[in-house]
């Protein structure tokens, strides 16, 4: 990690004020020359999770690129509610294709770049997890195999939300979704194998992995930071609540991306070259519930009957990822 | 300079002579020596400020040219038959954004049952993609072609599509004059994007467009395509200037001047009928060939204008509607609306089929004595089709 870990924290949760720290500290969110590449009036929901993140991601790449980005949107909420032509949202050069071809769109931008000579403007691609994991599956793993020099964010709310929430490769186990309702003997999605991407792109051993969380500001800005000043395939993958599709409400977006690290659902982690370098500690640990009790997709493990089967095997998955990934910081 | 080579060749060439500065490629017969080809001129250097990227899919290889092109670099790709399938979505959305990529299909069937070999189903299933469709008779058009589709391409902001019939074209080795980078730099221009992704000036490209402006840009699309007619005239005139060869254009007639019945086809099968047309004007036969170089834009108007004194049209297709008949038939038909020609649709060729001289002279000899059906597969096993349509029909 480039950040210094701070002391102190506020009132419970673990949000550093930036009036309280140094201005070298301060996230770049509280600088008013920040490129705000997403700007306002955009029409995403309330509380949308991946609208913070772009943003949060677009600003940090700009700055680490000095305003050099040209960022390549799969289609999806990112792309549907920032650009309803005439409008347009983006304050940098942005082009969005389709669905499923985005790393490779991307590929495309970097490979126009170096034989032009112009490798100081630098590339982006972003999309959800359905771009991602699913339909986007194969151009990614190509981009990275060929190692491109395209750093791509995976904005994750876990389904096809755009669509209207249906079940994608992300979708946890029993989390309802429109694919996936909470009816029958086995209500919401299954306990597959699961498809955790950020080990996928590890294995392809690309010069940068991260995972990173809307609820800790300074350490994605790190993360960006550090996926700017390598050149190659990189990858990060961000933890992006839906109020929408989760059933949460949309003041509680920041609480819910953090409990899901906090529990274990969710590790931060860095790899360089296919191996891990560090993982961000959970400080203070919490049950899946907490973490499962906000959000309605998960509600039929509560209500009207208590399912603590499933519930015991998702803690069963946070405490494996809490061992797998050293979060309990006894490394 | 004339040089004996292998038709696949003379494509890796001539478009290294235009300077694309991105390729990306994905494998799929007949198309691959091309690729190979400029994989090579790249890897040893003889073209220099290009990128080759080898892609794990015709899907990704259709998205590298989208955003290499929207980065604005020339930008060339190449496929067939189930590539051009699979890149489908991509290549729509080419058109739809503008961008002026320059795509080889080496035509070939699409399947099932799988087949490699030639015929036109690919890139006539792209028909209403917006993309710009030129068929090449020969391997020296083929070649000239290229150069003429990155100008087109360039001034219209339209993707052109070269389509050369796969092995026929693509395998075959003849004398090809391949114009050099020299030559091709006097009639191609550097490339001026319409639309560019610059951080200095951001744009937004490929925004949501919804129904109050989805129909003007799609109106747009349908007027820029047919302002490319005269385009593709002016760019087969201005290269017969420098290169002194009759390439390209909208329609090739041959021998028509006194033609009662009129041949119309596309591709390298021109060559066949026209040998065929020869020996027949010899035998006091009135019928002559018309070559549709354009298929997309449809010169609708040089084709009613060069049928103007026929009395017989046959349209021979190498793909065709299931259930319906001729593709190109219906678009002849629409030119000549009004006119008293009659029209019927050969089919041939499907899969590699060899369409050999004696069997379209046969036919041929049965049409000038109006005793063809309105649809005829030429060569079609009628013994075998029947039984198995009557066995399948005993078990429905």
């Amino acid at each position: 990690m480039t950040t210094t870990p701070l002391k102190f924290y506020q009132i419970g949760s673990f949000a550093v004020g930036n009036r309280l720290v140094t201005s070298d500290e301060r996230s770049m969110q509280s600088d008013a020359d920040r490129a705000n590449a997403l700007t306002s009036g955009h029409r995403a929901c309330q509380g949308c999770g991946e609208a913070l993140g772009a943003r949060y991601a677009l600003d940090t790449a700009m700055r680490a690129a000095n305003d050099q980005i040209i960022a390549v949107n799969a289609t999806g909420c990112l792309e549907v509610f920032s650009t309803p032509y005439p409008e347009s949202s983006w304050r940098i050069a942005w082009l969005h294709s389709l669905f499923g071809n985005a790393p490779a769109v991307a590929s495309g931008v970097a490979a126009a770049l170096k034989a032009k000579g112009k490798t100081d403007i630098r590339v982006v691609g972003q999309g959800g997890d359905g771009a991602t994991v699913d339909i986007g599956f194969g151009p990614l793993s190509g981009m990275f195999e060929r190692n491109d020099d395209v750093l791509y964010i995976c904005y994750d709310n876990e389904a096809y939300m755009n669509t209207g929430v249906q079940r994608s490769g992300a979708t946890p186990p029993a989390a309802r979704t429109a694919t996936t309702q909470a009816v029958g003997s086995a209500p919401g999605n299954v306990f597959g194998q699961g498809k955790f991407l950020p080990k996928i792109a590890m294995a392809h051993e690309i010069p940068y992995v991260a995972t990173a969380s809307i609820a800790d500001l300074r350490d994605l800005e790190a993360k960006v930071t550090k996926a700017m000043e390598f050149r190659g395939a990189r990858y990060i993958h961000i933890l992006v609540p839906c109020p929408l599709g989760w059933g949460s409400a949309s003041c509680d977006t920041i609480k819910i991306a953090r409990l899901a690290t906090q529990s274990g659902l969710f590790p931060l982690f860095e790899a360089v070259n296919g191996e891990m370098i560090t993982s961000t500690p959970i400080r203070k640990k919490v049950g899946v519930e907490e973490y499962l009790k906000l959000q309605g997709r998960y509600a039929h493990l509560f209500s009207p009957k208590r399912n603590d089967e499933v519930i015991n095997h998702l803690q069963r998955m946070a405490d494996r990822n809490i061992q797998r990934y050293n979060l309990m910081g006894e490394m | 300079m004339l040089r004996q080579v292998e038709g696949s060749k003379a494509i890796a060439d001539v478009v290294a002579a235009c300077k694309p500065e991105v390729i990306c490629a994905y494998p799929i017969s007949p198309q691959t020596h091309i690729v190979e080809g400029l994989s090579q001129l790249v890897k040893n250097g003889e073209l220099t400020g290009c990128e080759f990227l080898n892609v794990e899919s015709e899907f990704s290889a259709m998205s590298v040219a989208i955003g290499a092109s929207a980065t604005g670099a020339r930008t060339y790709t190449a496929t067939a038959s189930q590539g051009l399938l699979y890149m489908v979505e991509a290549v729509y959305n080419a058109s739809g954004l503008g961008l002026p990529i320059v795509m080889t299909v080496a035509n070939r069937a699409i399947g099932g049952p799988i087949n490699i070999w030639n015929d036109h189903s690919d890139s006539m299933s792209q028909r209403d993609s917006g993309w710009i469709q030129l068929y090449a008779e020969s391997n020296q058009e083929a070649t000239d072609l290229h150069v003429q589709a990155f100008r087109i391409a360039e001034e219209m902001s339209v993707p052109v599509m070269v389509c050369m019939d796969g092995f026929i074209l693509t395998h075959a080795f003849e004398e090809i004059d391949i114009p050099t980078e020299a030559e091709v730099s006097v009639y191609l221009p550097p490339f001026k994007p319409r639309q560019i992704l610059d951080p200095a000036d951001p744009v937004s490209i490929g925004a949501m467009v919804g129904p109050e402006a989805f129909m003007e840009v799609k109106y747009m699309a349908h007027e820029r395509m047919i302002e490319s007619l005269e385009h593709i005239a002016k760019a087969s005139q201005d290269y017969k200037k420098i290169f002194n060869r009759d390439s390209g254009g909208l329609i090739r007639p041959y021998k028509m001047e006194r033609a009662e019945t009129v041949v119309i086809a596309l591709g390298s099968i021109l060559g066949t009928l026209k040998d065929l047309v020869d020996e027949m004007q010899d035998e006091g036969v009135r019928i002559g060939v018309l070559g549709i170089t354009s298929f997309r834009p449809f010169p609708s108007a040089e084709i009613r204008s060069a049928l103007a004194n026929a009395q017989r049209v046959i349209v021979l297709e190498k793909a065709f509607q299931t259930g319906i008949g001729g593709i190109v038939t219906e678009d002849v038909e629409r030119s000549i609306r009004g006119l008293n020609i009659e029209c019927k649709t050969l089919i041939a060729g499907l899969g590699g089929r060899p369409i050999t001289t004696a069997s379209l002279r046969s036919y041929l000899t049965s049409a000038l004595a109006n005793q063809v059906e309105q649809l005829t597969f030429l060569d079609l096993d009628k013994e075998i089709t029947e039984k198995e349509l009557a066995r399948e029909r005993s078990l429905r």
